[in-house]
């Protein structure tokens, strides 16, 4: 069997690309875009029915459109683009060529059959179970056939990515240990690993259930091992986007992460620990006792969260790091003012990197904690919580590489530049506007998942307060600017891709490389040294970030102490 | 060429274990999904079939 071993380097970046891994990369990230709109048209639907004074669609609309967002949104845009992203780690940043690229696009096509056929189900109209689709509550077999399809599609993917670690090692395309970036990627794939097996060993048995060959799936268990896959798929999100926040940092600013040791440590407590955190969608299940909830959701889901937190420190610490050697060293936070914030890609990464540390990452920990927990349940302040870390975080994260991605992948300039300046603004802002007001609902007491709030003709009726009428109407407000904004990203990314202007490189080849290994690129700007004389302030290296991060930690411990006050006037026993 | 490999394959320090085990993908798979299969689920479910059935 032949083996392609054409590449070519990235007149720009300098990065190399194995010529059927840069095919797959684009394809991959062109049916995440076409997902990110179907769900984004959906939206329209969601929100706007949401706000109760526009209240758009009747009931069983709403619960078809929410479902469709929900799944074109959550699986399918966010994991089409985790698979470019893991071929890029693994291919592009290894100089590497990508293992079996012939079952990469058996992977690829799998997965758009799913989706299509799960779409095809839930259009049907006999499926909208919402994406959790729990049992009893049933949908079309199709349902689960396409989301079976398309995850073992991924798994083929996350398979394919692995072996070409191993193509790598073997034809020693690189020295010593992966970069970071593909560290953050086989940490992805890892979860994505566990996160897709959990997924079949429930949904298999589901799907028989559909079309009679299982007589019954009982509730709980259905609940406890889909949540091993609902949740840790959101885990593959976090250790993606964290990846791309490494990667933006050393495009952007050719800053070095501070300590590979303590990076890598961390992504390591990622792999063994956030997994567990799936039992924080249990905490008002009866049935299960408060050991394993609390084991699972507290003990060792508290070391995730400090993964995070380093994450969340070591990235904008690397930043400032960088900024104030190239001479940006005034005062606590020049680094951070004159850093290019009409840099789309710089813009969208710190956006992601500050809304999903203060709105995704304390409201997260508040939930997850068993007691706290009951405040919230199943209140749009869930929906609230995740729109800031899978929105902003993961969605704007993404949104951010790819303005980097078109020029060095597809070879176009940007159209609209402008434009592109504004849009992760426009997104960014707003999402976070979404995701507060529904949390604030959700504080209110307003229930995810419900048609109407009004009652309206019902026998049990329940006032919600004006507040959280007026909260509904933020978001619905907020949440259209959002969408304006992806509509912005989708108009920029299809325009420059299909109709942009073609970077021209004279004499510009693909080049066979010898042994498999690509040819080598020009080499990067010189890494930093580990000491850094003569920056920083108060003996620290990076006392800007060191900063934010004491505003974070005041944040944090306040708001979750508002929180047991709060829980301790609920039921008020006297 | 070939003296490059040699070298390649004599590092100057030996490779400290927690290297080795951030370097090794496989191993770190092995743990990925040994963890929150034995506590999660694993656990999780002899939980719930060991609930009594209600009559
Ligand atoms: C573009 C702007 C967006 C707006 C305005 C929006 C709005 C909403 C609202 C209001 C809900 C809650 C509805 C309810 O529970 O009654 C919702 C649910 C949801 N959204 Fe979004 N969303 C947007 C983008 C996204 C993105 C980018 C993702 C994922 C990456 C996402 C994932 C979800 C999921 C998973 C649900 C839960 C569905 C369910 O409960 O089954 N959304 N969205
Ligand atoms: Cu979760």
């Amino acid at each position: 069997m032949s083996v392609n071993r054409m590449f070519r380097t990235c007149p720009t970046s300098g990065l190399v690309f194995h010529e059927p891994a840069e095919k797959l990369m684009r394809w991959n990230a062109v049916a995440a875009v076409v997902s990110l709109l179907i769900g984004g048209l959906l939206a329209i639907g969601v929100v706007l029915t949401r706000w109760q004074a526009v209240h758009l669609l009747p009931p069983d609309r709403f619960y078809q459109y929410l479902t469709a967002h929900g799944l074109n949104m959550l699986v399918f845009w966010i994991i089409f683009f985790e698979i470019a992203v893991l071929y890029f780690a693994g291919s592009t940043l290894l100089k590497a060529r990508l293992a079996t690229p012939k079952m990469a696009w058996a992977a690829f096509w799998l997965m758009v059959l799913g989706a299509l056929v799960n779409n095809y189900s839930v259009l049907r109209g006999d499926s909208s179970v919402m994406f959790t689709s729990y049992a009893p509550m049933g949908a079309h077999p199709t349902f689960y056939l396409g989301l079976i399809l398309f995850a073992v599609g991924a798994l083929i993917a996350c398979f394919v990515f692995l072996g070409t670690l191993v193509v790598a090692k073997a034809e020693r395309t690189y020295h010593g240990s992966i970069p970071l970036v593909t560290f953050g990627a086989v940490t992805a794939a890892i979860i994505a690993i566990f996160t897709i097996a959990a997924g079949a060993i429930i949904l298999i048995p589901t799907f028989l259930w559909s079309v009679g060959l299982v007589p019954t799936i009982d509730s709980l268990m259905y609940r406890t091992v889909w949540w091993a896959f609902g949740h840790s798929s959101q885990q593959i999100n976090v250790s993606a986007h964290v990846a791309v926040w490494y990667a933006v940092a050393a495009i952007v600013f050719g800053a070095k992460p501070m300590s590979e040791k303590v990076s890598r440590t961390a992504f390591l407590l990622y792999i063994l620990f956030l997994q567990l955190a799936s039992a924080h969608h249990l905490l008002a299940d009866p049935g299960l006792t408060s050991h394993w909830k609390i084991f699972n959701t507290s003990y060792a889901m508290y070391l995730a969260v400090l993964a995070s937190m380093v994450h969340g420190l070591t990235v904008p610490g690397s930043i400032e790091v960088a900024q104030r050697q190239k001479g940006f060293n005034h005062g606590l936070f020049e680094w951070l003012r004159k850093a290019p914030w009409s840099n789309p890609a710089f813009s969208s990464m710190f956006m992601s990197l500050i809304g999903f540390g203060f709105l995704g990452g304390i409201s997260g920990v508040m939930m997850g904690t068993e007691q706290l927990n009951l405040i919230i349940h199943n209140t749009l302040y869930v929906p609230g919580h995740f729109h800031a870390t899978v929105v902003v975080g993961t969605t704007l994260a993404f949104m951010g590489l790819t303005y980097f991605l078109i020029p060095v992948l597809f070879r176009r300039e940007i159209t609209f530049p402008k434009m592109a300046q504004w849009q992760p603004y426009v997104f960014g802002l707003a999402m976070m506007g979404v995701s507060l007001f529904l949390m604030g609902a959700g504080t209110l007491g307003v229930p995810r998942r419900h048609w109407d709030i009004g009652f309206a003709g019902n026998a049990f009726a329940h006032e919600f307060p004006g507040a959280a009428w007026l909260m509904m109407a933020l978001a619905g407000i907020t949440g259209i600017i959002a969408i304006v904004g992806g509509g912005m990203y989708l108009l920029i990314t299809v325009w420059s891709v299909f109709l942009g202007k073609k970077i021209q490189t004279p004499g510009f080849q693909h080049v066979r490389a010898k042994d498999g290994i690509a040819p080598a690129p020009k080499p990067v700007a010189a890494a930093i040294a580990a000491h850094h004389p003569g920056i920083g302030a108060g003996g620290m290296v990076a006392p800007g970030t060191f900063a934010l991060a004491m505003v974070f930690l005041t944040a944090f411990v306040l708001y979750y102490f508002i929180n047991w006050k709060y829980l301790s006037t609920v039921w008020p026993l006297k | 060429m070939n003296a490059e490999r040699i070298e390649d394959d004599l590092p100057d320090e030996p490779v400290p274990v927690m290297q080795q085990l951030l370097d090794n993908p496989f191993l770190l798979l092995f743990l990925g999904i040994a963890m929150p299969t034995v506590l999660y689920i694993v656990w999780g479910v002899m939980e719930i079939v060991s609930l009594p059935i209600a009559k």
